[in-house]
């Protein structure tokens, strides 16, 4: 690892001057679980490591049941699954944070360092993209939002521009009846990257699924939603058969590749598996959302 | 969390009853671990150190056709770069060594590419510097041009006779002989056979015969190969180093670098696991020549975890063929098997020792065995718990497995039929001491786990299955040396040379205590080196509760013998007439404790220290029987371990902590190499997977609790009666998870890892 510079400012304007300054040879560093393994192996250099967790947007986990959920992009994964509304809000986001890493890595790799990596098996995108949520970018030139999904180029490769970080992730309040889950499979029960992982949400009305989202990840350059598979729920009542026609859809849209950790023929198979599951999973959180629900905390 | 009854069956009531041992007392070491305090090889620290890295080849097979260092030495801050041309060819001879043997001219050439590359991550030159940083940045600056050649990395094709040939002087050896003059990969056919095959299959009613393949697996060890050595100014070397044979490297040392071994001292540290992975060097000899070059000056060099994986190790990937038939009444009338084991870069695969694991449980009149060692451009092969006996057991008892099935019997009455007792004579030669092969058997067929139904599935698309193994191993007993310095307040300092690699400290401790009829806190125990203390043979083989506690044991006799002459001093009456009943010494009505006779010690002669060494024999060998349940998600193909329990025969249990801890270790490693270990490899040779994130071992989430039934059939020819322990744990368990795979779908795996691919193919799922 050659030496690099470090700062750590402790305003946004302050970050996005030093970025706008330094450029291209510049790196944020969230909880650097990515980054400096990385650095480590020569992966990736900088001049400058910009440490982005002293900024209070980047540190401010919001919820209230209108407004939704805003993200900090430095927040680290277990202060998300440990927070009570959040959890019980969005158990798709849930299910991915909890299964980063282990514990170690959860306490310090945070969702803006895991969409920035762009890895097509990054846990939390597929996961992020059914919860229909939004990016908040900043640079010296002022800020821009975009979904999630229009994020997304190819493996490691993002809309973001060096001069640019992500100030946070947004994610809007689910409706009544709204139930989701991430799914992703590993050899291995932790410490392992998804072979494929597939992230479903319903909404459950009068026993009918009105809005679905179906997102996959590892079986594409970028986490892809398929609205094909989101076409074959969305007025019908949740069934075995039901799911195998979403299943199929998601099968259909996938564009896996053979590599070290699995083979395309591998991957396709696991979408209709876990597509399936997933939205099983998924109808039954809706269908428990329904429930009279304890009011006090 | 659950706490298991862990079980203990004594089968030989001894009258004798024991002050220490069989106890589960405070590890010496621990609080030095557990604290972070414990010198490992990483700790060192010395005036004037220089840091060293290597730089290593990026092809599988190729001709080094130039190394120019020159930009790397002109770079401030490098004090030395050494490539193969600074290491004097060393001596074509080959010598027992750890576990196995060694070949010092092939050792010298792994640790440092001559002309050739010969795997993915060979050394090809290395650098000494005033920081890593600046090592790194060397290494980037030497070129080294290359002839990419066409890698064989598969055993079969490697024997193939167009294959690419890596060692152009290699020659088939049979019994040590060359066989011919062709130029090949085939380093070495070996061949047990006893009685008539042919005959034997004739008289069988069932017959199953099989071809299974298992993959290139790492020690996974958690501590990185690391060295520190000093070249000094007067000719002699010091190494500091993570090892398991500080003797055995003193010898490599010595031939590597031509200096004789008197002017060697290797000091073991700390060792973060071995597995078998560290009875060789690999950077000691480059530090060492790298100080020589820098003036004197120490260097430290350590691996980064891809090196490991690339550089050290592995074990053997594996092609076995196993036919094995038997009766209606369920005696098995002819055993054969062909091995073919690759040895990585170099010969010395543990096919050997595989052919002498592979059929050692069962009685045999009829057996045919093959073996062939066989290069190709992986990593020289190295040691690994139980070297070769995984992947032969896995071989045997899956058929094993399905010829029980096939005749309708129960899996455990039919190995019992066959099984070994003391008097039967193994494939490989030497007859059967005693041995508790089918106590291990009664054990686990008496177990509750055995006895139990199976759990039903968790889910609609999964289905459990239960299978048994068997495994044996071989021990190993050897040379050691300890010595014992008696301290006027009655406690006794104790140096032995065996690097603590799983709790030797304490029972070797406890058989000194024992052997005295002393406290096991009076003993106070220290690993010593190469300089402080006798000869002692590698921590290995399952040898050191068993060698070195043979020498703990006569140190303590030694240490008696002193004591009596002491108090016969005391009270001026003939030596050979005091009598000793544990800790106490008498003559006639006179009594005195060995505590209050240490107090005397400067009166009776003054300072009392005893050494010993001695060369051990009668090491018996153990055997194991495994049970184990799984789950297989017919959707995802994962295998899922629910439940797990190994019963071992272990002679006599010093400390039954660390003999359970043995056994779940050695299952841990045996479930992560069944399930989801190994190398991967791109057509050119390419490790694809070296990092820990993708070499797939067990992580906590994935295993059980263990449980374990210690079965205790004492070593007669041990005084406390022990057997070794470490190795056979890891033998059984592919073979147990591939029969239960079995019993739950339907498919019989016969390759390894059963990984959740290989069971989608097997269940025709995907192509
Ligand atoms: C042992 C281990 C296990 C892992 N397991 C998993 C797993 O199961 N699933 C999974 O998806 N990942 C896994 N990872 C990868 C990693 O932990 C995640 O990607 C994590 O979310 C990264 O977050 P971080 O805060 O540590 O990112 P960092 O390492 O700090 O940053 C990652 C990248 O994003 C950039 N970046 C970070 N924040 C911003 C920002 N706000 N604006 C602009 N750029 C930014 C950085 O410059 C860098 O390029 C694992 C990593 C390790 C070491």
């Amino acid at each position: 690892m050659q030496a690099f510079e470090y700062v750590a400012p402790r305003s946004l304007d302050e970050a996005t001057h030093v970025l706008a300054h330094v450029g291209a040879e510049a790196r944020c560093l969230g909880g650097g679980t990515d980054l400096i393994a990385q650095m480590r192996e020569g992966r990736r250099s900088a001049r400058v490591v910009v440490d982005i967790k002293r900024i209070p947007e980047l540190d401010a986990l919001k919820f209230d049941p209108i407004h939704g959920l805003t993200l900090g992009a430095a927040v680290p994964c277990s202060r998300i699954h440990s927070h009570g509304a959040v959890a019980a809000a969005f158990p798709g986001l849930i299910d991915a944070v909890s299964l980063i890493g282990g514990i170690a890595i959860q306490n310090r790799a945070s969702l803006g360092g895991n969409i920035c990596t762009a890895s097509p098996a990054g846990d939390s995108l597929p996961a992020l993209l059914v919860h229909n949520a939004h990016v908040l970018l900043a640079s010296a030139q002022g800020t821009r939002r975009l979904p999630l999904s229009a994020f997304f180029v190819g493996p490691g490769k993002t809309v973001l521009r060096p001069d640019e970080l992500v100030v946070q992730i947004e994610l809007p309040a689910p409706p009544a009846g709204f139930g989701a889950a991430y799914l992703r499979f590993t050899p291995r029960n932790e410490m392992d990257i998804a072979v494929v992982g597939v992230g479903a949400a319903v909404v459950l009305e009068n026993g009918l699924i009105t809005q679905a989202r179906v997102a996959l990840g590892a079986v594409a350059p970028t986490p892809i939603l398929v609205p094909e598979a989101a076409e074959a729920l969305v007025g019908k009542a949740p069934s075995p058969e039901v799911f195998a026609d979403a299943a199929a859809a998601a099968q259909r849209a996938a564009q896996p590749i053979t590599d070290m950790r699995g083979t395309a023929e591998q991957r396709r198979h696991l979408v209709g598996v876990l597509t399936w599951r997933a939205l099983q999973r998924a109808v039954e959180r809706a269908r428990v959302s329904q429930l009279p629900q304890p009011t006090a905390q | 969390m659950t706490v298991l009854e862990q079980e203990r069956i004594q089968t030989q009531s001894t009258s004798k009853t024991f002050r220490v041992i069989g106890r589960r007392v405070p590890r010496p070491d621990g609080v030095d671990k557990v604290t972070g305090r414990a010198q490992y090889g990483a700790d060192v620290k010395l005036s004037g150190m220089l840091y060293g890295k290597v730089l290593r080849s990026p092809h599988a097979h190729a001709r080094i056709v130039s190394i120019d260092t020159r930009e790397a030495e002109a770079l401030p801050g490098v004090k030395a770069v050494i490539t193969g041309k600074d290491f004097k060819p060393a001596e074509d001879r080959v010598e027992r060594s750890g576990e196995g043997v060694v070949n010092y001219s092939y050792l010298s050439q792994n640790v440092m590419a001559q002309d050739k590359v010969l795997y993915h991550g060979h050394a090809v030159a290395a650098v000494a510097a005033t920081n890593p940083h600046i090592a790194e940045e060397a290494l980037a600056r030497i070129k080294v041009e290359y002839e990419v050649l066409p890698p064989v990395l598969d055993v079969l094709e490697a024997m193939r006779e167009d294959a690419p040939i890596l060692l152009p002087n290699l020659r088939t050896r049979e019994l040590g002989e060359p066989v011919s003059d062709r130029p090949t990969n085939i380093a070495s056919h070996e061949q047990y056979a006893r009685g008539d095959v042919e005959r034997g299959f004739a008289e069988a009613d069932v017959i199953v015969e099989r071809e299974f393949r298992t993959s290139t697996v790492h020690q996974g060890y958690i501590e990185p190969q690391n060295a520190t050595a000093l070249w000094n100014a007067d000719g002699f070397i010091t190494v500091w180093t993570s090892t398991q044979a500080a003797w055995d490297e003193r010898r490599e040392l010595s031939e590597i670098l031509h200096v004789p071994i008197s002017n060697i001292r290797v000091i073991p540290m700390e060792i973060g696991g071995g597995f078998g992975g560290k009875l060789n060097v690999y950077l000691e000899p480059l530090a060492a020549l790298l100080s020589l070059k820098a003036g004197h000056r120490p260097v430290k060099m350590w691996m980064q975890r891809d090196e490991v994986l690339k550089a050290t190790g592995p074990t053997s990937a594996s092609v076995i063929r196993v036919k094995v038939g038997a009766r209606r009444d369920g005696v098995i009338t002819a055993a054969q098997a062909w091995l073919a084991y690759e040895a990585g870069a170099f010969p010395g695969s543990p096919v050997g020792a595989g052919m002498g694991v592979i059929f050692a449980p069962y009685r045999l009149e009829n057996l045919l065995i093959d073996g062939y060692d066989v290069v190709v451009n992986k990593p020289a092969a190295k040691p690994y718990r139980a070297p070769g006996g995984t992947n032969a057991a896995f071989a045997s008892e899956t058929v094993v497995d399905e010829l029980a099935e096939k005749l309708g019997m129960d899996p455990i009455a039919f190995r019992r039929i066959n099984a070994a007792k003391e008097g039967d004579r193994r494939a490989d030669g030497p007859v059967y001491g005693r041995i508790g092969y089918i106590e291990t058997l009664d054990a686990i067929a008496n177990h509750p786990h055995y006895r139990s139904p199976l759990p039903a599935p968790s889910a609609p698309w999964c289905r459990v299955g239960r299978g048994v193994a068997s495994g044996f191993w071989f021990n190993w007993d050897g040379k050691s040396s300890a010595s014992a310095i008696v301290n006027p307040d009655g406690t006794v300092s104790y140096l032995e040379g065996s690097t603590d690699i799983g709790g030797t400290r304490a029972s070797l401790a406890m058989q000194l205590a024992e052997t005295l009829g002393i406290d096991y806190t009076d003993v106070r125990p220290m690993v010593g080196d190469t300089q402080t203390v006798g000869y002692n043979d590698a921590t290995g083989g399952s040898r050191t509760t068993y060698g070195s506690g043979i020498a703990a044991y006569h140190l303590g006799k030694a240490i008696i013998r002193a004591m009596k002459e002491r108090a016969a001093r005391l009270w001026d009456v003939p030596a050979e007439d005091v009598d000793v009943d544990g800790d106490t010494y008498c003559y006639g009505e006179r009594c005195i404790t060995f505590k209050a006779l240490c107090a005397k010690l400067e009166e009776t002669g003054g300072p009392l220290s005893v050494s010993v060494s001695v060369d051990t024999h009668g090491a018996i060998p153990a055997l194991a029987t495994h049970v184990v349940d799984v789950e297989v998600d017919i959707e995802t193909g994962k295998v899922s371990i629910l439940r797990y329990t190994a019963a071992q025969d272990v002679g006599r249990a010093i400390h039954p902590d660390y003999v359970e801890g043995q056994i779940h270790g050695g299952v841990a490693q045996g479930i992560g190499w069944a399930l989801n270990e190994e190398y991967v490899y791109d057509a050119d040779g390419h490790l694809l997977n070296a990092s820990l994130l993708d070499y797939r071992m067990p992580t906590a989430l994935d295993l059980p609790m263990i449980e374990t039934v210690l079965v205790e059939v004492p070593n007669p020819n041990h005084p406390f009666g022990v057997k070794g322990v470490g190795e056979v744990p890891i033998v059984p368990p592919a073979a147990a998870i591939a029969n239960a795979i079995y019993r739950a779908i339907g498919v019989r795996m016969t390759t390894l890892p059963m990984k959740p691919s290989a069971i989608l193919k097997a269940l025709g799922t995907i192509p």
